[in-house]
């Protein structure tokens, strides 16, 4: 049994990728911004405008949002919302699951159409899908390992950060 | 699961305050919000109802230093307590990296206790995480009311300690929070078992609070090292 969640990692390579789809996604749907955000709540990764707000708190909230509606989905008897549309006045937000483990969100205005969004980011997903796919293999296979362990031997400065 | 940025260089870690209604939770994350730096720590998003009875969950995230370049952002999550809210509990554990229960000391508030901690160690059996060897501390909380229960019987009901299989961790492994006790050790029965770090405190004061945050980020780092 595990001893708490499985841990991945990636790398230079895999974040330019990440942000080459991204990009051409945002260039494609006139969207003003996506983010990526971990199951768990962490943000990933954000690209194009910088938000105005907390990402972190940001983070936090679409990740229960997007749990919360997973349970939903199961209560009537689907296995998944996959997809989820959030309208406001002026903006709207559009989330997208990744591989089940991280969440696409678009941040878009009345620059654009929920119709392009979606037709967009169809593509988008599935680019993003291969690649967490392909990361979360890696991470599975044992090859993480070569990432050096930051805090190896740092107990010391561990036990002095709480005196 | 901690998420490392190299990029930013930041180790971010989640940790869920867990425990029955009204035992404390969300005032050990307002004590933590009122007391440390506005420069170190973010918004405390709490969704509650109207009644201040927490919903889903309430947020904090607090950076709590550097360690060799490396800024440790902790977010800090509390549980609905109330039994009625399971469904959204559960979902707030996924990813834990370390828990802090918070039982209330109230000896009437005993059962409550009991039921919240086989609650949380299902619900952690489902996500397939094993309580036993993630960072996990106990806080008495309330020790300043009159019916409160004494530490021993507390201890004996929510953390008697679990027993060791593996006999390298056999070892006498002394409290470092509390002289003359130890957190690992051999019983009457001759069973081998170890418990979890425990803590009093009394949270609408303060008292308490942060050393229990300090011990579970302190075994949160130390699993990633």
């Amino acid at each position: 049994m595990p001893v708490g969640a499985a841990s991945w990692s990636f790398t230079e390579d895999d974040f330019g990728a990440i942000q080459r789809s991204l990009q051409q996604f945002l260039y494609d749907s006139n969207a003003r911004c996506a983010l990526l955000v971990d199951r768990s709540g962490q943000l990933v990764a954000t690209v194009g405008e910088q938000p105005r707000f907390d990402p972190t708190a940001f983070a936090t909230l679409t990740a229960a949002d997007f749990s919360a509606n997973d349970q939903l989905a199961r209560l009537i008897g689907e296995t998944e919302f996959s997809s989820l549309f959030h309208q406001g006045e002026q903006e709207s937000m559009y989330l997208a699951d990744i591989s089940r483990r991280v969440i696409l969100v678009i941040l878009f205005d009345n620059r654009t159409t929920l119709g392009l969004v979606r037709l967009k980011v169809k593509q988008t997903v599935d680019e993003l899908s291969k690649l967490f796919d392909q990361m979360f293999q890696r991470a599975q296979s044992g090859e993480k390992k070569e990432q050096p362990n930051i805090l190896a031997g740092a107990e010391d400065e561990i036990d002095k950060l709480f005196q | 699961m901690s998420m490392i940025n190299y990029a930013s260089r930041e180790i971010n870690c989640k940790i869920v305050y867990y425990g029955p209604g009204l035992g404390g939770k969300t005032t050990n994350l307002e004590h933590v919000y009122g007391k440390v730096n506005p420069s170190t720590r973010g918004k405390l998003i709490s969704l509650a109802t109207e009644t201040e009875r927490t919903l889903f969950f309430d947020f904090l995230p607090v950076d709590l230093g550097t360690i060799r370049g490396f800024k440790t952002r902790f977010h800090l999550y509390t549980v609905p307590g109330q039994v009625y809210y399971n469904a959204s509990r559960k979902l707030i554990l996924k990813g834990v990296d370390g828990i802090v229960f918070v039982a209330d000391s109230q000896v009437e508030r005993m059962e409550a206790n009991q039921e919240s901690m086989q609650n949380l160690y299902d619900n952690m059996q489902e996500y397939g995480y094993d309580l036993t060897r993630i960072p996990f501390v106990v806080q008495y909380n309330k020790r300043d009311l009159p019916n409160a229960a004494n530490i021993t019987e507390l201890q004996a009901c929510l953390n008697p300690g679990w027993e060791i299989s593996d006999p390298q961790r056999r070892r006498v492994t002394p409290d470092p929070y509390h002289a003359g006790e130890n957190l690992v050790e051999q019983i009457q029965s001759g069973e081998w078992v170890e418990r979890a770090p425990y803590f009093e405190a009394v949270a609408v004061t303060g008292e308490g609070v942060f050393e229990t945050l300090k011990a579970v980020s302190k075994l949160v780092l130390k699993t990633l090292a």
